[in-house]
């Protein structure tokens, strides 16, 4: 089943700021609802995104509850050489996703 | 006797306002059509980021649920141990079209039945597998998908004549008052679309999008999960996924539709 949405654009120019779109399928469980019956439903997020460029973290965020769900991700960085970005996502419940995209750097 | 008598001139006021009465009754109770050309898709009252998210389907959370169901299409299921593919093989060019005329006549059920339905009657009948539940993941993502197929086609009720009568149904229960509220689906959709219900603009209700992935649900829902949260806002007592009411509401409201374009998977507030 699909987890995660990647959008990295397959070649950019040397020096070039370029977009990556991100988005992982999640259901953001905030943790303050309840159910009819009156029981907590518990806490169940997502709590940190890292993406690195060739094993170089260049990105990172926290996530908190009041993010929807299946979040979205949009972040910039600029093009120094072809290769690899890998995403991790971890949160609640030993949540843990890995995806990778290539890029060539022209 | 003088028909100028004040005791005439009441009776003719009378049944004149009797008249009246009636004409305005009639006209809440059978609403009016909207013209044609003045049928609006809700995504042109999107605000811009929804617009972006519904426009790219990178962004577009649906397209979790449209992948999926093009793994459910080519997987093999049931006793008989088959996949949709073996029978439809490429969605992309066998499912053409198909979202855009559902609800169809079906001999079997001597009724209309929906593209869930259908995807469930197939299932028993070819895959020999047990149905999907309604609103379930499974069968949301090989909705979406056999839906996605047929975005950007106008959408084409079958000119057939054994649907009239479901159809005539349907628009029976969309002008029917329902509920505590005591209002029917057209006194807002027909009558006051475009206009406020406190701070949120009244739709026409057009079914362009379905499965669609809606923001207060956090999730793709189908056209009658959206049907059942209207009737619940009525303090109606909604009816049950795939019951007849429901399926008729559906095939008037993609007659009522017809010639509008298919967006699915749609993107909603």
């Amino acid at each position: 089943m699909a987890r995660q949405l990647i959008n990295v654009p397959a070649k950019v120019k040397r020096g070039q700021v370029f977009e990556i779109k991100t988005l992982i399928s999640h259901i953001m469980e905030t943790g303050f609802r309840f159910t009819t019956t009156g029981d907590k439903i518990p806490r169940d997020i997502v709590t940190t995104f890292s993406c690195s460029y060739n094993g170089e973290e260049i990105f990172r965020a926290d996530l908190y509850p009041a993010i929807s769900a299946n979040p979205f991700l949009d972040f910039f960085t600029v093009a120094t050489e072809s290769g690899t970005l890998d995403f991790k996502w971890a949160g609640d419940n030993g949540f843990s996703e890995t995806a990778s995209a290539k890029i060539v750097v022209e | 006797m003088n028909p100028r008598t004040p005791r005439a001139l009441s009776i003719i006021s009378r049944v004149t306002a009797i008249v009246c009465l009636l004409f305005a009754i009639a006209s809440t109770v059978h609403g009016t059509d909207i013209p044609l050309d003045q049928r609006r898709s809700g995504y042109l009252d999107l605000g811009h980021d929804s617009k972006a998210m519904q426009d790219d389907d990178t962004i577009n959370p649906a397209t979790l649920w449209v992948q999926d169901g093009e793994e459910l299409w080519n997987q093999k299921v049931g006793a008989a141990s088959r996949a949709c593919a073996d029978c439809h093989q490429d969605a992309t060019v066998s499912m053409k079209g198909v979202a855009a005329r559902y609800p169809t006549f079906s001999v079997a059920r001597n009724g209309p039945v929906n593209l869930e339905q259908r995807i469930n009657l197939c299932r028993g009948e070819h895959q020999q597998a047990p149905p999907l539940a309604y609103e379930s993941r499974e069968l949301l993502a090989l909705s979406a998908y056999v839906g996605r197929q047929s975005r950007g086609m106008a959408i084409a009720p079958p000119d057939d004549s054994r649907l009239v009568p479901f159809i005539e149904a349907g628009r029976k229960l969309f002008n029917r008052r329902i509920g505590q509220i005591d209002m029917s689906c057209a006194q807002c959709h027909d009558d006051n679309w475009g206009k406020k219900l406190a701070g949120s603009l009244i739709p026409q209700g057009q079914p362009t999008g379905y499965p669609i992935y809606r923001l207060e649900w956090q999730s793709l829902g189908s056209l009658q999960r959206r049907l059942r949260n209207c009737m619940s806002g009525l303090r109606a007592e909604a009816y049950e996924y795939g019951a007849p009411e429901n399926v008729n509401l559906e095939l008037f409201l993609m007659w009522r539709a017809r010639g509008l374009q298919l967006e699915t998977p749609a993107v909603r507030p």
